[in-house]
């Protein structure tokens, strides 16, 4: 297991290498100057040697090799670089909406494994019975929807019905936890509707495959009582699948939670990601994928783990 | 008579009302929330350009001079408590307030707005000046004692005072910047109505009322909250009670949805606006090289008719030439409707279009019309040109790019015809012509023509010392401009703006980044 966990590891450093080398360069294919957007943005006429000067405090007269090396003697030593938007630490800039993100991940994953797993099971088991019908129902309604206008309907609801809008400005859930709540139960379960659809379908199908498994006859068989045969043996196994796609799913609202933190005003990093690209502001946008990239490689990893975990069948190392 | 009779009546209640909210005494007291729809890049008032920067930060600085809010286009003093002018217009000498104190308790002085306007003409290595180019003819300033600052100009520039005005000349600490210039880039010390308490990025800034402000018994407000949002949630956000403001504009449908909504709770003003939607024509690309057909592009739109159906679902509203209609030396519409493109027989004027092509050779002619992917007012205006080109028999497609690629694309030449803006804080020709003389002179005259007569009137009226003489020079500027058509306005926009109603002493302007020190708002609650 060690020596496997290792491995993995070191793989990290060229996985890791390889998406730093195309973040950076596919960058500087894209058109469009940080500099003259800051400066010329609204229309004042600011002199080209302003623009070279800026350009030149940002590094961004230097060959690109060059600031390709810049770039990565900061990453080794864990110096992401200032914005070059708004001059600030890249690392303070995500550190502060990172909390947020992270949050709304948390809960809408904590609701779609909420919703998923016992809708999943009870439709593989009254299979084409009303229930499973009406599961079905809700599960392809939570596909077709999409997140961001659920929050919209969530708020249109909230405005008309109550006359109340959830708190702006993010607070800590150990600072207030009413006003934490209040704020972000809303963009989580948007999101985790969504999200458990993606989950309730994989759940039913991995399910309804390993009902049909010799062990489970042999359980049923034995005279196991159905209640046991499900929870010891087939949810069990039935999770396989099912972790995978939760943890896919929660590395990717990491950087995907996009539209929906603008229709919530989110302060998250979805919202970064979007303000940064329509800047062009390279450093910034180069730690955010990288970020990204870090948490899909550590959600693969700890699904890995977990799979030899939930079935002894699988060996690691 | 009956509507006579109602118009007369309305007009007496309004006066009443007006004279009501005379009346009112301030109260002091409360936080203002308001929505900025962008967010500062740094924090420093000589590099900023936006209004992102002005609605946050400018309530803690102090200027020279400002624009009166409730009397535009009336410069006052504001760290300045009289200044004059010398005859031949080289030399403007301000005298300042006396006990003017900065937010960490020292005194401001001469020395202070000497050292201010030292780094915005001559910024130290590293130090970004955006309005450097502005300020080229001032030649050096003194200030012989502590409270008098003298600026000598090389040249006389009929804009100067306005320019004095402008909400980004923020006096800093002559202390700080010499312990180091770029200071303020990340702090925030000025003199202005409000302290500085925290900037939560992509969040919300916020300011304290500053105790030792200057001005008597102001600011009214113990603080203020600028929260960072899309312009789409303002609305809900408005209606949610999350804000009570937004300063920089609503569109006619949204401002219906508020009042409809809210009623009485929430007030509308409304002004012109000093931004307009601009046409640009690539001169540099066939065969927009050839004026008859950048003419009788200008000729085929129908402004009048698209200022009344566009002003229902747009900014846009009103018809004018290269500067604000109305503004003191912008055409009046008897003069401007002589131009092309600017006629009331659009029959007449496509026929000449039509015409105009066939000589050039381009009967069947096609383009690009590079627009910037902002719904508002952007896509209809792209939408409404296209439409009234196609009325002469050209076929345009329209390519919305994203902000970034859209100004690349204008920066770089790579366009036939593009959708820009033009927007300023002030009704000034010298300011409102930079994107329509040449690019020797102005690096964001897209359009890349050559006409050194353009630029030779740009020069005369901006050193013209009476303003009869700048009127007859911008007439002439802007008949050869509009009739060479290297650049044309389309429309200028309407501002409007929808308030908590409690929100008071804060005035419209033409302007977005005007009167946002917030020293005279107060609320009534």
């Amino acid at each position: 297991m060690l020596s496997y966990l290792l491995r993995r590891l070191v793989l990290v450093i060229p996985t890791l290498l390889g998406v730093a080398v195309l973040t950076f360069f596919m960058l500087r294919v894209m058109p469009g100057d940080v500099v003259e957007l800051k400066l010329r943005g609204d229309g004042v006429p600011v002199t080209e040697a302003t623009l070279q000067a800026e350009r030149a405090r940002l590094g961004l007269d230097k060959p690109l090799v060059a600031q390709f090396g810049d770039w990565m003697a900061g990453l080794v030593t864990f110096d992401l670089g200032t914005s070059m938007w708004t001059g600030k630490p890249v690392a303070q800039e995500i550190a502060g909406r990172l909390p947020v993100t992270l949050q709304v991940a948390i809960m809408a994953t904590i609701i779609a494994i909420l919703i998923a797993i016992p809708l999943g099971t009870l439709s593989a088991l009254y299979r084409d019975s009303w229930i499973d019908y009406a599961v079905r129902v809700v599960a392809i309604a939570g596909l077709a929807v999409p997140s961001f206008w659920l929050g919209m309907l969530f708020i249109l609801m909230l405005l008309s019905v109550f006359a109340w809008l959830p708190p702006i400005g993010y607070v800590s859930i150990f600072e207030d936890p009413v006003a934490n709540l209040s704020q972000l139960i809303w963009p989580a379960l948007a999101v985790g509707y969504r999200y458990s659809a993606v989950s309730t379908r994989m759940m039913r199908s991995a399910v309804l495959e390993v009902m049909r498994e010799d062990y489970i006859r042999t359980a049923r068989a034995k005279g196991l009582f159905p209640r046991l045969i499900i929870e010891r043996h087939a949810l069990r196994n039935a999770m396989l699948p099912v972790i995978t796609v939760i943890g896919l799913e929660f590395a990717f609202l990491i950087g995907g939670l996009v539209v929906t933190e603008q229709v919530f005003n989110l302060n998250g990093i979805g919202k970064l990601f979007v303000e940064t690209v329509s800047r062009g502001d390279y450093t910034m946008i180069q730690a955010l994928v990288m970020l990204v990239a870090i948490i899909f490689i550590i959600v693969n990893l700890v699904i890995d783990l977990l799979y030899a975990v939930l079935d002894p069948r699988i060996r690691l190392g | 008579m009956r509507l006579l009779t109602g118009a007369l009546l309305a007009g007496v209640a309004s006066c009443l009302l007006a004279a009501g909210a005379v009346a009112q005494t301030p109260k002091k007291g409360g936080e203002l929330i308001f929505a900025v729809t962008a967010e500062p890049p740094n924090y420093d008032c000589h590099a900023n350009t936006s209004f992102a920067f002005v609605h946050p930060v400018i309530p803690h600085y102090s200027t020279l001079l400002t624009f009166s809010g409730a009397d535009y286009p009336k410069i006052v003093g504001d760290l300045a408590e009289s200044w004059t002018v010398s005859d031949d217009g080289k030399t403007y000498t301000f005298k300042l307030f006396d006990g003017v104190k900065f937010h960490d308790g020292s005194s401001l002085t001469s020395a202070d707005v000497k050292a201010s306007y030292d780094r915005i003409i001559n910024p130290p290595d590293g130090v970004v000046s955006a309005r450097k180019a502005t300020f080229s003819d001032v030649s050096s300033v003194e200030a012989p004692d502590a409270h008098t600052v003298v600026f000598h100009l090389s040249n006389p520039n009929a804009s100067m005072l306005q320019y004095f005005a402008s909400p980004f000349n923020c006096i800093y600490s002559a202390a700080k910047l010499k312990e180091n210039p770029k200071y303020p880039e990340t702090n925030i010390m000025g003199s202005g109505a409000f302290t500085f308490v925290e900037h939560v990025n992509g969040s919300s800034w916020t300011g304290k009322r500053f105790d030792g402000y200057f001005r008597k018994d102001r600011p009214y407000l113990d603080g203020y909250k600028a929260v960072f949002m899309k312009s789409g949630n303002v609305v809900n956000a408005l209606r949610g009670n999350q804000i009570m403001a937004e300063f920089r504009g609503r569109t006619p449908a949204e401002a219906e949805q508020l009042m409809s909504a809210m009623g009485d709770k929430v007030t509308k003003s409304e002004s012109p606006w000093i931004v307009s939607i601009i046409i640009v024509f690539n001169t540099q690309k066939k065969p927009f090289d050839d004026a008859r057909v950048r003419r009788a592009l200008s000729l085929a739109i129908d402004r009048y008719l698209g200022a009344q159906a566009l002003q229902n679902i747009s900014l846009l509203r009103h018809v004018g030439g290269l500067q604000r209609p109305g503004a003191e030396f912008a055409l009046t519409p008897e003069e401007l409707e002589k131009l092309p493109g600017f006629g009331h027989d659009i029959a007449k004027s496509r026929e000449e279009a039509k015409r105009l092509l066939k000589e050039a050779g381009v009967e069947n002619l096609s383009f690009k019309l590079t627009n910037r992917n902002v719904a508002e007012p952007y896509t209809p205006a792209g939408v409404f040109a296209i439409d009234q080109w196609r009325q002469i028999g050209v076929t345009v497609e329209h390519q919305q790019l994203e902000t970034k690629l859209w100004q690349a694309a204008l920066s770089s030449g790579n366009f036939d015809v593009a959708i820009d803006f033009s927007s300023e804080f002030l009704d000034d020709p010298s300011s409102q012509f930079a994107k329509y003389v040449t690019k020797d002179l102005s690096p964001i005259a897209y359009a890349d023509h050559h006409n050194t007569e353009l630029d030779k009137l740009y020069e005369q009226q901006m050193r013209a010392t009476s303003p009869a003489k700048r009127k007859e020079l911008t007439k002439q500027f802007e008949e050869i401009e509009l009739t060479e058509a290297y650049s044309v306005p389309l429309l200028w926009w309407h501002r409007i703006i929808v308030n908590d109603a409690k929100l008071k002493g804060w005035n419209i302007t033409p302007s977005h980044y005007l009167d946002q020190s917030l020293v005279d708002v107060w609320l009534d609650q």
